[in-house]
């Protein structure tokens, strides 16, 4: 007989997986019938307007500010290392292929999980726990589609946006630096971008993946807030939960995208 | 907050982006310079493609005319059969010249079109017969070795040193017309 | 046209094999204002959330105006919800809304009234508790008891034929449990509603219902008029109404030995 205090990591591990995989298909639920609930989210556009103000316009300070030291250390960086191949004029390349491929969609998804998503498990969290979504459902109105589409929406819409902004700004924070203060000729820097800078498979594929990551952060988001036990502490420990699902899921998102786009 | 402030921001943010698109789109990548518009397709087969990649680019006088759609190993004679897929609106004599570049000392490989003289244009599933391998960086400083060590024991002119490439013996006939020791050089 | 606007019949709810309710009976009169009473966790919200279909009996069935609520499409229960109007227990009102737009809330969700006919019906209906001026404040800068009543308005929005109020009373100070206590029977007479107040707060449940009912135990311990009620001599009723500390409900919650317990250790 194996005594019963053996197997306790066992069953801890079981009741974990158990546990996951419910929210998985809890999850996976709440993302069906926000997609079939869509219609008044278009129908009455404003909605969604109002939600694109609280996740895309209110994150553009940070993406910017993030985007431009991120840029400007990439030259720095970059010119340090390039400079010893003697193909400092390489520095453009470098600054766009590594913003437009990686580094835009996956830093502004981490920065939108962080600024938006909490912002977003929060308040729905607060809406469930002050019986809001309650009082929705008692005057026959679905939370689903008056609450949740509506933000899931706005989430998909702002973030490839917030990426192309975080992009553009990542190579003027790279052109100020490698051109104004190291000295690399503006016209080779822009050159050998355009040269190496391929519009679908760079450009557009960063789109592509800054959309998945979109759905994937804004929908960990609204599931965490509308999962949360409705008492201060479950609400607290649903935003905690929701930065880091979503900044593991990009980061896992962005290796298989990847590795889908280079296979392509 | 007034729903017209919300509209006029999310207005500008949208836009923001759109612009952001395009400045990427334009000034970031190469929209302007090749478009994903109509391409015609011509194959060229080579004994040695070196590191040559699918999407690699195609230029001729140094202007991107095209990309290398995809690479296949021909069993029957050997050789890799490169399918190029050109510009529509670039068309190339039918005694083209395609060579297979190297960008730098060792940067990416491209294949380069040289136009020859023949009035019959290129047509799509053209296959263009005269073409010269990929410069294999290994191959030829042991050739130039092996000329210098040649050269100081037989004291043979220097003139034989200038081409070397006549020595290796993988080389196709098709690579003895073209003025070789001048190509490596210049892609070097 | 039924006699009766919501019955309960021989109602049984419970999650995993603990029964919170057995065997129910109530019925809900038309125009009348009925109280439903027990002490906490006596499952009274849990009824109220029966009666709005947010969850499913175990046996037995709520009927609303005659239909069954539990068997209904997830859109036959949200057409009943249009004839009922709810104020939570906090009020629960939008808070990212304004007073106003809470109030036109149901009916921008409902109706395609034109703005200013909107316009007319909030401030009708603030005006009905006494809240007209406040229309532009934000939610968040109501008190307790204004809040309420904003919330009332909210929930008779739309001219609801039954109007459920959960804990009305909790929480305020005695000013606005007056005011409150006043508006459900004013606007309850006013509008020929029926209301469902769940509350424990003897005093002012009995200065308005029509009919009361005590919920004990999981079944209806005691029905009757409050004035009936007040003469009870069922020991249940009598403790719960004159807030004796012990009787039928113990002090205690069931525990071993109190001897036994402290002493545990040496034994």
């Amino acid at each position: 007989m194996i005594k019963r205090s053996r197997l306790r990591p066992l069953r801890t591990l079981g009741h974990a997986f158990i546990k996951r995989i419910w929210r998985l298909g809890a999850g996976a639920r709440l993302f069906w019938l926000t997609l079939i609930s869509s219609g008044e989210s278009f129908r009455r556009l404003h909605l969604t307007i109002r939600e694109v103000y609280f996740t895309g316009v209110m994150s553009l300070i940070i993406i910017v500010v993030s985007a431009f030291f991120v840029g400007m250390v990439l030259a720095l960086q970059g010119y340090n290392t390039l400079q010893r191949y003697g193909s400092s004029e390489a520095i453009g390349v470098l600054v766009a292929l590594a913003l437009v491929r990686e580094l835009g969609p996956v830093v502004t998804a981490l920065l939108f999980a962080g600024r938006a998503g909490t912002a977003i498990t929060a308040e729905i969290g607060l809406m469930k726990a002050t019986e809001q979504l309650s009082a929705m459902e008692m005057m026959a109105v679905s939370p689903i589609s008056r609450v949740i589409a509506p933000r899931f929406w706005a989430g998909v819409i702002a973030m490839p946006v917030l990426n192309v902004l975080f992009c553009m700004v990542g190579i003027l924070g790279g052109y100020l630096v490698a051109v104004p203060l190291i000295g690399v000729d503006a016209g080779a820097f822009w050159s050998q971008m355009q040269a190496n800078v391929d519009w679908r498979l760079d450009i557009l594929n960063g789109v592509i993946k800054s959309v998945v990551f979109g759905i994937a952060c804004t929908m960990i988001a609204l599931f965490e807030g509308y999962d949360a036990p409705p008492t201060a502490e479950g609400v607290s420990r649903a935003t905690t939960r929701t930065v880091v699902t979503s900044s593991l899921v990009v980061l896992g998102l962005d290796f298989v995208l990847t590795s889908f786009m280079i296979s392509l | 907050m007034e729903r017209t402030t919300i509209d006029l921001w999310v207005g500008i943010f949208v836009a923001l982006g759109v612009a952001a698109l395009l400045g990427l789109a334009m000034k970031v990548g190469n929209l302007t310079t090749v478009s994903i518009g109509e391409t015609y397709m011509v194959s060229a087969n080579f004994e040695n493609i070196g590191g040559l990649k699918p999407r690699a680019p195609v230029k001729s006088a140094g202007v991107v005319v095209g990309r290398v759609a995809d690479i296949t190993f021909d069993p029957a004679t050997f050789e890799a059969v490169v399918s190029l897929s050109v510009d529509k609106r670039y068309s190339f004599p039918k005694d083209t010249f395609a060579n297979i570049y190297t960008a730098g000392l060792l940067g990416e490989q491209y294949v380069g079109l040289e136009a020859g003289g023949d009035e019959v244009a290129l047509k799509n599933g053209d296959k263009i017969t005269q073409t010269q391998d990929a410069i294999v960086l290994e191959k030829m400083i042991s050739q130039f070795l092996f000329s210098k060590a040649s050269e100081e024991t037989k004291d043979s002119p220097p003139a034989q040193a200038s081409t070397p490439a006549e020595s290796t013996p993988s080389d196709s006939t098709k690579m003895e017309d073209d003025a070789l020791g001048s190509n490596p050089i210049d892609a070097l | 046209m039924t006699q009766n606007i919501v019955e309960i019949d021989n109602l049984s709810f419970g999650y995993k094999g603990r029964m919170l309710h057995q065997g129910i009976n109530m019925v809900f009169p038309r125009g009348k204002v009925v109280a439903i009473m027990g002490g906490s966790g006596s499952g009274k919200t849990t009824l109220l959330r029966l009666i709005g279909g947010q969850i499913k009996p175990t046996k037995g069935e709520v009927r609303v105006d005659g239909q069954v609520v539990h068997t209904q499409t997830r859109e036959g229960i949200y057409q009943l919800r249009r004839k009922m109007g709810m104020l939570f227990q906090h009020g629960a009102l939008f808070t990212d809304l304004s007073v106003y737009e809470n109030v036109a809330f149901p009916m921008r969700e409902h109706t395609d009234f034109p703005e200013s006919m909107i316009r007319d019906l909030v401030l009708m209906k603030l005006h009905a508790v006494g809240l007209r001026g406040a229309h532009q404040l934000k939610a968040t800068e109501l008190s307790g008891g204004m809040a309420r009543r904003v919330a009332l308005a909210r929930a008779i929005a739309l001219d609801p034929d039954i109007v459920i109020y959960d804990e009305p009373f909790a929480g305020l100070d005695p000013i606005s449990m007056g005011v409150i206590c006043d508006l459900i029977r004013t606007l309850n007479d006013a509008l020929g509603t029926t209301s469902i107040i769940v509350s424990h707060d003897v005093k002012e449940t009995f200065s308005i219902a029509d009919y009361v009912y005590f919920v004990a135990n999981g079944t209806v311990a005691a029905e009757g008029t409050p004035a009936d009620l007040s003469k009870s001599t069922l020991p249940f009723v009598h403790q719960f109404v004159h807030g004796e500390k012990d009787g039928p409900v113990p002090f205690h919650y069931a525990a071993g030995d109190y001897k036994q317990d402290l002493l545990g250790y040496e034994a």
